[in-house]
């Protein structure tokens, strides 16, 4: 299962992080702090997983920006790997017309893509489909 | 990459850059939050973001608790401190508001209140009750996005007492007209079957009813509420195998909407869960096994894109695969699978197929076999997580036979390590393997002693536990018990002497406890000498209480002899004023025990561990005591329990003095009949005090008597440490072994390559060897069955030879079948079933090869290998062969060197015309020589001279036949040049090149070159042995090749058939056929020997090739495929 999703920026600052375990505050920003480091001192030549403790992290990179996922051992990597892709699909498909800031979409984003830690939906029409009716609703 | 894709990374960067842009103000409230954002990235230091975000929360607390702030501002503090709390501060005061906002705001704002409260509280927080009413209201509203929250709010967090007050309301949802409410509804479900499976016990029909929902979005949802009961029950859902075998054909068949794909691929990630749950329903059931086989196929034959996805659910498809109930067919793809997995240069796809393979090996270690040398370039691969994953793989095919190298390969990685995770998860790993399979008493305590130097104090206090258990319990073997126990002492008494500071506490407290037990098994070895040790070692200043506390109880035991005596008497005096009461304890008792030395001999008998211990579990014999001090006014006896509910409510110190739970540790010994060295206070009668340590130890040992541990119960050969060296692997020819012996032998493989080959050997080292290949753990090594035979005191010297050859398992299992034509056939059938699996193993690896090497058959010179199917016709060297045979060829057959007629002649080959002048070659085979004849006939009118043919090749030594060479060529008149050929490397097609230069009539001069293209059976001679000279060469040969070929079908013996086959068309051998094996040997002229092994296996022929000749093997194996091919 996905235990946390976490996006940071090249200098090391959170963009979003999600947690499908609960955690404690200090102990979050320790593994920010290591996953952070692990990733941006991979190349791009290097395996996309990493292990942290005992769980492992699938991470990608899009230019500046790093996104983290972690995983128990019994998840698959690469589909995991390929889901993160398909989260920026969605993101590139929804926020396509106007760039802005909007940390509180991304998470509505991402509450209907993974639940528990389990990937509970992944057709891009479905994802944004209640944003899309909330907007509507902003609308009109 | 798509398009989508593209974009995607270019648009990304900046969108997700969470910067607000000038010109999008669609939300101008949201630049708050923008300002804080760019404030922060613009920073430098942490003190700096700490100082800026506790203004910011100043802030947000102001406005939040002000009553004119909007619903939509509300929303924007939120997110602000959503923010703030993502960078790691806290900002509680917000809590209660995002439970108000959820209630009160409409639309987004509602939904940022939601999430707010999801990103902040968890399961159990209190506020979380306030929430219950907002989500009942919300569950009822008309608004179909008001539920949507509400549904989503609960499948995320939810308190688990207040289910029943929504649960009516969540079911009714499951017939909900929108599939959206209804996909919500069943994720609801699975939250509530998460944290309260009983809660939702009576709906389970309703899940059906989800699974076959025509929305397939509504079904994949359910598919998590499946998995999680077929997790827990596999039994209870075998009846929907065949649904989910649908579903899964029609997703694999495309039948879903295409809104459901990804990157064209249909619906991978539900592919994979329902790969998962086949693997859980097949898991050991055949008939559900049985319905998925077709559909598995399907899966495997279908993600054949090249695409990451694909690959992700091929890797779930083959573990699938390998978990259910085996089908050959499947298990070859799968395997096949894995291979190009592991051989994929992207790492990540590499990465996929170690940890397939470690997934695998576990049910059948064989597969290890074929990618050894992948393996072990993983295993010094730059990337640590592959490095890793490798060792882990390792971990899983430890044997006897491997395990010290293996170990090795643990242990290097360990000390390179600096994560304490890594550490303490690989030392557990070699403790295991180690005490598992050692294969002698001094690298186990070698070993044991670099896990306890490395491992510290993050070390599980199970390995040290355990440790002490085996070397006290020992083995039936009494002699191989002092052994142990003398090279333990040794090696603990060296390492005192060097620097006892620097090794870590639960390395000196197991060294205590050996010397205090076992120092008096070493004779020379002075009882004073360890005591002013161990003395030292209560002067670190590292050595912790408990250490201290073993270190005095290991002295009270060697209280003898007078200067030892001296020692303690000073060390006890010390201690028995210490603040620690334990070792206070301890010191008084070394005193007392020492000054009454008939009372020591009786409470630290030597050998305790010898006699049973009896154990008043009931402690009868305090009865009397326990009545007088109750009669006293003591207070009655309160239970561990109740006694530590007692002591933390009034938060004291925790001396936990009766703590030890003396019934289940007692009972433990004494259904050992041995004493647990972590009993040991108990049984020499000093404590009931004892420290929690051992409490703690008595429950380890406890659980730990679950794990088998094959090394301890097995006894020891004593000639076995010094045999121990090297054990060559069954894909591993002895001879190599022996290059490295003798290293005089004038072509030495490259150095590195030997080295990983050699590591290889040792890697992957009885593997084959483990019969069934169902078993989930390492079954015993064995020659450990064969070892117990050597106790049997009828052993015979013939005997004893026997056991001493099996332990070290034949080199080569095939001379074990060849060499001992006498022996028991059923003896050899392992061996041989380990070799074939062994062959078979590589063949994927090979298969890829042979591809590389495929010819264009449309080639003028090519070498068809129809050239062969004539063959036997033309032996008789007629003429009146009923072939159609064109009518040059007839013409040249009359120019065949007398010699030559009767033998084996190939098709005459057109090489080359000039002229007039043409140039045809065949070539002719006999016993000891390949002859090329070359026709030159000139067709023209006049005569050619000063005629010259050169012929030449790299492939083949060429040596001229001819008496006199040809200078002139009468008009219509043929020559014929005879060369004699032999070839120098072996290749699938060897090359003789040649040049043709001529004068003609005008004197003009001419130069014509020609090539002529022979196949290497061509080279090839059957070569006459016995069955008991193929074994001693079988061994020496070191170039190997294994594949596995098709066999000759819809015959009786298919085996012989096939191997009739290969003998004729390509002039092998057969030496011998026994049983469903075959040997077959042949040389490559003039006179390189090459050896075959074959054997019928799940409807394929295994074949495995050796020759002392590179390449050659490899070659002639393409040879066998074609042949076989045109069948």
């Amino acid at each position: 299962m996905i235990t946390f999703v976490l996006m940071v920026n090249r200098q090391g600052q959170t963009r979003l992080c999600r947690y499908y375990q609960s955690i404690n505050m200090s102990r979050r920003t320790a593994l920010e702090a290591n996953i952070v480091h692990t990733c941006l001192s991979r190349s791009r030549d290097q395996c996309s997983f990493v292990e942290y403790q005992e769980s492992k992290v699938v991470f990608r990179q899009y230019a500046a920006l790093y996104i983290a996922v972690g995983i128990t051992e019994d998840e698959n990597e690469l589909s995991i790997y390929e889901l993160v892709q398909n989260f920026v699909e969605v993101l590139d498909k929804y926020f396509s017309r106007v760039i802005m800031f909007n940390l509180d979409r991304v998470h509505i984003i991402l509450d209907e893509m993974i639940q528990n830690g389990r990937i509970v939906e992944t057709n891009k029409s479905n994802i944004l489909a209640p944003l899309n009716a909330l907007d509507k609703m902003a609308d009109g | 990459m798509s398009d989508v894709v593209e974009k995607t990374l270019t648009a990304l960067p900046s969108l997700l850059s969470f910067d607000s842009q000038p010109g999008a103000a669609k939300l101008s409230s949201t630049s708050k939050l923008a300002s804080l954002i760019r404030g922060i990235t613009e920073l430098t230091s942490k003190h700096e973001e700490e100082k800026l975000i506790q203004q910011e929360l100043v802030a947000i607390k102001d406005q939040v608790s002000s009553p004119n702030t909007s619903m939509r501002q509300m929303k924007e503090l939120m997110v602000r401190a959503i923010y703030c709390e993502m960078l790691g501060y806290e900002a509680s005061f917000c809590y209660i508001h995002a439970i108000k906002l959820a209630q009160q705001g409409t639309a987004l704002d509602k939904r940022v209140g939601y999430l707010a409260v999801a990103l902040f509280l968890h399961e159990s927080h209190e506020l979380l009750l306030l929430l219950v009413n907002t989500v009942l209201k919300d569950l009822q509203s008309t608004n179909l996005i008001e539920v949507c929250m509400a549904l989503t709010i609960v499948s995320q967090l939810f308190p688990k007492d207040m289910i029943p007050a929504i649960l009516p309301l969540v079911e009714e949802k499951l017939t909900h007209p929108k599939e959206i409410i209804r996909r919500k509804a069943v994720l609801a479900l699975y939250k509530f079957y998460l944290i309260a499976p009983n809660q939702v016990q009576h709906i389970h029909n309703k899940f059906r009813k989800a699974l076959c929902d025509k929305d397939p979005g509504v079904m994949t949802a359910s598919l998590h509420i499946y998995l999680q009961m077929i997790k827990e029950n596999p039994e209870g859902y075998k009846d929907l195998t065949g649904s989910f075998v649908t579903i899964l054909k029609q997703v694999v068949g495309g039948k879903l909407p295409m809104d459901y794909n990804y990157h064209s691929v249909p619906s991978p990630w539900l592919q994979i869960q329902l790969l998962r749950i086949l693997s859980l329903l097949g898991k050991d059931d055949q008939s559900s096994s049985e319905i998925m086989y077709e559909v598995l196929d399907e899966s495997l034959r279908r993600a054949e894109m090249n695409h990451n996805i694909t690959y992700a659910i091929l890797y779930e498809c083959v573990k699938c695969i390998y978990t259910i109930h085996p089908k050959d067919e499947l298990l070859e793809k799968a395997a096949k699978c894995i291979g190009n997995f592991i051989l994929s240069p992207k790492i990540n796809l590499k990465y996929i197929g170690l940890k397939a393979l470690t997934y695998v090996v576990q049910q059948d270690p064989k597969l290890a076999l074929q990618h050894q040398m992948t393996i072990i370039e993983c295993l010094d691969h730059p990337d640590l997580i592959i490095k890793r994953e490798t060792l882990e793989l390792l971990f899983r095919i430890t044997n006897g036979k491997n395990v010290t190298v293996i170990v090795e390969k643990l242990l290097d990685f360990l000390r390179t390590s600096k994560d304490d995770y890594t550490t303490i998860d690989l030392m557990g790993k070699v403790a295991e393997v180690a005490e598992k399979y050692a294969p002698d008493n001094k690298w186990f305590i070698a070993t044991m002693n670099t896990v306890f130097s490395l491992g510290g104090d993050l070390m599980q206090p199970d390995i040290p536990n355990n440790f002490l258990k085996l070397i006290s319990e020992g083995f039936d073997d009494g002699e191989q018990d002092r052994m142990l126990r003398l090279f333990a002492v040794d090696s603990y008494v060296s390492l005192l002497q060097g620097e006892p500071e620097k090794l870590p506490q639960r390395f000196l407290q197991v060294i205590s406890w050996v010397l205090g037990e076992y120092s008096h098994l070493r004779e020379d070895l002075e009882p004073a000498t360890v005591v002013r040790l161990l003395a030292h070692v209560l002067d670190l200043k590292q050595a912790s209480s408990e250490t201290k506390s073993w270190v005095l109880l290991a002295m009270t035991k060697l209280c003898e002899g007078e200067a030892a005596m001296s020692v303690l008497q000073g060390v006890s005096e010390t201690y028995s004023s210490s603040m620690d009461t334990v070792l206070r304890q301890r010191a008084q008792e070394l005193q007392n025990l020492h000054l009454n030395p008939e009372l020591w001999a009786r409470v630290l008998p030597r050998d305790a561990f010898t006699e049973p211990l009896e154990v008043d579990s009931s402690l009868s014999f305090l009865d009397g005591y326990v009545s007088e001090a109750l009669a006293a006014g003591a207070a009655p006896y309160k239970s561990p329990h109740q006694r530590q509910e007692e002591l933390a409510q009034a938060k004291a110190v925790s001396m936990e003095p009766y703590g030890l739970s003396l019934p289940i540790s007692m009972s433990l010994s004494s259904l050992d009949g041995r004493q647990s060295p972590t009993l040991l206070s108990m049984s020499s009668g000093l404590s009931g005090d004892s420290t929690d340590h051992s409490h703690k130890a008595g429950t380890t040992t406890l659980k730990l008597d679950k794990v088998k541990r094959v090394w301890g119960r097995e006894g020891y050969l004593a000639q076995r440490e010094s045999a121990v060296v090297e054990v060559p692997s069954p894909v591993h020819s002895a001879d190599q072994i022996e290059e490295v012996g003798i290293s005089q032998d004038p072509t030495p493989p490259p150095v590195a390559d030997q080295e990983k080959q050699q590591l290889a050997s040792s890697l992957f080292v009885g593997l084959g060897s483990q019969t069934s290949s169902s078993l989930m753990g390492k079954s015993e090594p064995k020659h450990q069955r064969l070892r117990k035979k050597a106790k049997d005191p009828v052993s015979s010297s013939e005997i004893s030879k026997q056991t001493s050859n099996s332990i070290f398992p034949p080199p080569i299992s095939v001379d074990n079948l060849l060499c001992n034509s006498n022996m028991d056939p059923k003896k050899s059938l392992p061996s041989c079933t380990q070799m074939t699996e062994s062959s078979q193993g590589s063949a994927a690896a090979n298969g890829t090869c042979a591809a590389e090497g495929e010819f264009t058959e449309g080639d003028v010179q090519g070498p068809e290998p129809s050239l062969f199917r004539d063959n036997r016709l033309t032996i008789a060297g007629s003429c009146e062969t009923e072939e159609p045979v064109g009518m040059k060829d007839l013409c040249l057959t009359s120019y065949l060197p007398a010699d030559c007629i009767g033998a084996n002649h190939s098709e005459f080959t057109p090489l080359c015309s000039s002229h007039g002048v043409h140039l045809s070659a065949c070539h002719v085979h006999k016993d000891d020589t390949l002859v090329l004849l070359v026709f030159i006939s000139n067709s023209s009118n006049s005569d050619v001279h000063q005629f010259i043919v050169q012929v030449d090749s790299g492939d083949v030594e060429v040596s001229c036949l001819s008496e006199s060479p040809v200078e002139e060529l009468r008009c219509h008149h043929v020559e014929v040049c005879q060369y004699s050929l032999t070839a120098k490397r072996p290749s699938v097609h060897l090359e003789v090149s040649g040049l043709v230069s001529f004068n003609m009539p005008d004197r003009t001069p001419q130069t014509t070159h020609f090539s002529y293209k022979l196949p290497l059976p061509s080279f090839i001679r059957p070569l006459e042995l016995s069955t008991e000279e193929y074994g001693t060469m079988w061994l020496a040969f070191s170039h190997d090749t294994k594949q596995n070929l098709t066999l000759v079908a819809d015959v009786q013996d298919s085996l012989r058939a096939t191997l009739d086959v290969l003998e004729r068309k390509l002039h092998l051998h057969v030496v011998a056929i026994i049983g469903m094996e075959g040997i077959v040997a042949c040389r490559l002229l003039p006179d390189q020997p090459c050896l075959m092994h074959c054997r019928v296996h799940g409807g394929t022929l295994a074949v495995w090739l050796r020759s002392p000749v590179p390449d050659l093997p490899d070659c002639l194996l393409y040879h066998c495929q074609r042949a076989l091919q045109e069948v």
